[in-house]
């Protein structure tokens, strides 16, 4: 033990803690710094997890209503805010102890505060309790992650909220604004409108949930315009003033009525950038490219050889389980072992109700390549699951090789469509070809028959499909 | 709104380029860096990467046109770069909107970073990440595998079936040797036996292939006189024969090798040519290659700088059967650092063994002879063991061998050199 590696994590998001983890499950002595009271990072603290269980209450919200026409009336919800919030923090605070505890029975040292390189082998970490304390590695891997983008803009006010802010649940406003149609915004936008406030969404492109095929996004926008009082497309935000008791913003878009609107309170989600300013990344060779990505390679290592680089700080796309997966990758190069960022597949998905996700090529990626593909649609209608549980609403789609016949994506919308794509991922990451797909049994009745049906569809005989077109 | 994309500086005095080839065309989706064209100057040919990501939308040159520095090449239009997924067919991210009138740049949401394609067509591999896992363990670019099953899928018995015809590859993806080609038909000049090759022998074939085209090999030649030493084993053979060893001159020699590799790590060492690294083994394991009816076999001793010598021979007797009856574990052919192979039994005196890459020495042993030797004034005759030292000259410097084989060879004439220096 006493000459393995000193390897230091700064960031314990996903990325950190999970190459933490593995490094000291190797052998190697691991200090993780970072600045929550446990591992966990923006996705257990402000992302992912609080964002879940939010959307888990706003999906049973709305299976109580639908559940007057199957001739049960739960009544009107009475939403208890305190309540619902300290079953969130419980959430968070139960995951990120339990890190904690992970960490400290692999004998990783987790050290909270904030981390700065000294140069390509110290780093000095502004301790939270107070002091400093330097550092020194063999090899660091930095995941620093990102933070929301809140250009000057928009005002620093209580009542203009970046998604850090709106996971606390401070109130539910009356009207709320949300500027940004990704998938940040559409999920809170979800949240919120559940609980109770009057919902308009701002999206400056000409679509919400961009990079998802528009078949896919049309069966969310439907009931995304039900539940929102609007979704503006093509309008810009050109200023926002807060005071007291309100927001008020000008909006600039195509035939607005009224270009000038008041809200109770704004939530900001137009993006979020990567944490490479403030880590003394200068002292290094480290690269950034010109979105302050830090540049790596294949084995996730930058300019500075015992310096590597994973998660939201290493480039898009900024998701969780990307992070996770160059964790592993980063590690297993320190370690020596031949390894290679190469996933063939990254799930995409967004938790809003019906759900999206995705996998591999999309048919917009594949058409802009000019790919010669087939693409097979099973709509839920024909799926004897999804009408047991109300949603025939939903649509599986598979991409297709015509030439070699593999599968190269998979898209799905419907609720539980962030489970069922990672079928999809084994069938793009494995080589599977349609028939592989056809010739494994789906349990019968369940959504992944939709999967199935679809590569059916490939060669022509989906059984439920075709029966309904009679 | 479509940029302009200008021919870019190229150097100093450079005021013009001809085109030579226009790598892409109208509604190509580009990533920075992605070479977009080529041109020469009166000084060189070059590639003129791009320096933004979006579609190709016109294409303002063909090859012959000379343009200037600062003319328009192409038009491309950035906004479409977001759809570009950066490694191809991995999912384009849900990247949140932007909103206007923000003073601030916003576009690190909305450019996926940029990385080239892999792949001909962008596509993934065809292969499961086991599959392409494996290659990268023995070194194969699973790109260059052609896969046999269905559509095209790459099995890992097609990367193992790609390794064994290009050996070379296998070893180190740049150093590619030039195919075997195709053999004559024998049956020309009479008759011929075909024979399947075993698994060691292919193993072998691959493992000599791979080391003899990346190692740059140095051999070189020594004599020890081993009449003391001889004279100590035939002293305690007998003892030893009691605890169930056979105390051979390889045995003694792989103790006296360690006691060499402790002093010169660099011999007891990896070359990592990805990282820029040496790796330099705390541990002492030596592989003896033995030869067995199924071929040459190369089972390891571990730690034998820790053991003692009639240890090591009880080990080797052990290991010996064991390879002999076709016993051995892979563990036990595994995480050696160093390698000794005695041919004196079969009377040869020096030759050129080829390293076991990725050790980066092996020590070959001849067939001792008596000689006469100018021992102090007068002829004596003395037991001579030849001695040939094959290194990895990209670690090991002539210098370095030769200091390593003379250590041993005064460890066995100065015995007591071995308690000097540990
Ligand atoms: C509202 C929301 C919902 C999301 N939902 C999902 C989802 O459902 N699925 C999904 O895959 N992804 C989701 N994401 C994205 C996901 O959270 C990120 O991709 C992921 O957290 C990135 O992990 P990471 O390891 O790169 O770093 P992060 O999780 O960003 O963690 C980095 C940590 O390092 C700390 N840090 C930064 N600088 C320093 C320093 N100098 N010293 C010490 N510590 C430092 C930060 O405070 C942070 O805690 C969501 C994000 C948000 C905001």
């Amino acid at each position: 033990m006493a000459d393995s590696k000193r390897l230091v994590v700064l960031g314990s998001g996903p990325g950190g803690y999970a190459a933490a983890f593995a490094a000291a499950d190797h052998g190697l002595q691991v200090t993780l710094i970072s600045d929550d009271e446990h591992p966990g990072g923006v996705c257990l603290y402000r992302g992912c997890i609080p964002s879940k269980a939010l959307l888990h209450v706003a999906k049973l919200l709305h299976e109580a209503k639908m559940a007057r026409a199957w001739g049960i009336d739960f009544g009107t919800p009475r939403i208890d805010l305190d309540g619902l919030r300290a079953w969130k923090d419980s959430v968070v605070a139960k995951l990120t102890g339990g890190l904690g505890q992970l960490a400290k029975a692999r004998r990783v040292t987790y050290v909270r505060g904030r981390g700065k390189l000294l140069d390509a082998q110290h780093v000095q970490v502004e301790l939270t309790a107070g002091g400093q304390e330097v550092l020194e590695f063999d090899v660091a891997i930095l995941a620093t992650g990102s933070q929301p983008l809140l250009p000057g803009a928009f005002p620093q006010h209580p009542r203009v909220m970046d998604s850090t802010a709106a996971l606390t649940l401070p109130d539910i406003p009356e009207r709320l604004l949300v500027v940004g149609g990704g998938y940040i915004g559409l999920e809170l936008s979800t949240a919120y409108a559940a609980l109770g406030s009057h919902v308009t969404v701002v999206e400056a492109g000409q679509e919400i949930a961009r990079g998802a095929d528009r078949d896919l996004v049309d069966v969310l926008a439907k009931r995304l315009y039900a539940i929102c009082d609007e979704i503006l497309l093509d309008t810009k935000v050109l200023a926002m003033q807060a005071d007291e008791r309100g927001v008020t913003v000008q909006l600039a878009g195509l035939d607005l009525a009224e270009p000038e609107r008041r809200f109770d309170k704004a939530l900001v989600a137009i993006g979020r950038r990567p944490n490479s300013q403030g880590l003394g990344l200068e002292q290094t060779a480290v690269e950034l490219d010109p979105q302050g990505f830090v540049v790596v390679d294949a084995q996730r290592r930058t300019a500075e050889p015992s310096l590597y680089a994973i998660g939201d700080l290493a480039g898009q796309p900024m998701l969780a389980h990307k992070a996770r997966f160059e964790a592993r990758v980063a590690v297993a190069a320190i370690l020596g072992e031949p390894s290679e960022y190469d996933p063939a597949a990254i799930p995409a998905v967004v938790f809003t109700d019906p759900e999206l996700a995705w996998c591999g090529l999309t048919e917009t990626e594949a058409a802009t390549r000019g790919r010669d593909i087939k693409v097979t649609r099973f709509p839920w209608a024909a799926s004897g699951r999804a009408a047991t549980i109300g949603r025939e609403d939903g649509l599986t789609k598979i991409i297709v090789d015509t030439h070699n016949e593999r599968v190269l994506g998979v898209g799905i919308a419907g609720p539980g469509a962030g489970e069922l794509i990672a079928e999809a991922v084994l069938a793009v990451e494995m080589g599977a070809r349609a028939d592989d797909l056809t010739m494994s049994i789906h349990a019968h009745p369940t959504l992944s028959e939709t999967v199935m049906e679809s590569a059916e569809m490939f060669a022509g005989q989906s059984a439920h499909f075709l029966q309904r077109q009679r | 709104m479509a940029t302009e994309f200008k021919l870019p500086d190229l150097g100093e005095g450079v005021k013009a380029a001809e085109v030579s080839k226009v790598l892409v065309k109208p509604g190509e989706v580009v990533v920075v860096d992605q070479n977009l064209l080529e041109v020469e100057t009166d000084k060189a040919a070059t590639d003129v990467p791009s320096s933004v990501a979006g579609t190709v939308v016109e294409v303002r040159v063909k090859p012959g046109d000379s343009v200037p520095v600062g003319g328009v090449l192409l038009l491309i239009d950035e906004s479409t770069a977001g759809a570009a997924s950066a490694s191809g067919s991995a999912a384009a991210p849900p990247v949140a909107a932007t909103a206007a009138a923000a003073p601030e740049p916003l576009a690190p949401v909305a450019t996926p970073a940029a990385r080239p394609a892999p792949g001909a067509a962008g596509d993934p591999v065809f292969a499961a990440p086991s599959v392409r896992k494996f290659a990268r363990e023995i070194g194969v670019d699973i790109k260059q595998v052609v896969g046999s099953g269905p559509g095209g899928r790459i099995s890992s018995d097609d990367v193992k079936a790609f390794a064994r015809s290009h050996p070379a590859t296998a070893a180190a993806g740049e150093h590619r040797a030039a195919p075997a080609g195709e053999l004559p038909d024998f049956t020309r000049w009479g008759a011929v036996e075909r024979q399947r090759l075993s698994n060691v022998r292919r193993v072998t074939a691959q493992a000599m292939a791979r080391s003899w085209a990346t190692v740059p090999h140095v051999t070189i030649f020594d004599r020890a006189d081993i009449t003391d030493l001889e004279a100590l084993r035939n002293k305690v053979k007998g003892k030893a024969e009691k605890l169930g060893a056979k105390l051979t001159i390889t045995a003694m020699m792989l103790k006296l090798a360690a006691g060499a590799l402790k002093v010169h790590p660099t011999l007891n060492a990896s070359l990592d040519l990805a990282h820029n690294e040496v790796v330099l083994k705390r541990y002492v394991h030596v592989g003896v290659a033995a030869d067995t009816d199924r071929g040459l076999v190369v089972p390891v001793v571990r730690d034998v700088d820790q053991k003692s010598m009639l240890q090591i021979a009880v080990e080797l007797g052990e290991l010996a059967a064991k390879a002999r009856a076709g016993k051995l574990t892979p563990d036990e052919m595994q995480g050696g650092s160093f390698t000794v192979t005695n041919l004196g039994g079969l009377g040869v005196g020096h030759f050129t063994p080829i390293v076991n890459s990725p050790e980066v020495a092996i020590l070959g042993l001849g067939r001792a002879t008596q000689e006469p030797v100018w021992v102090a004034g007068g002829w004596q005759p003395r037991l001579l063991l030849p001695l040939s030292l094959s290194f990895d000259h990209r670690l090991v410097d002539g210098a370095d061998g030769a200091r390593f084989l003379r250590w041993i060879v005064e460890a066995i004439e100065e015995p007591l050199m071995l308690v000097l220096e540990g």
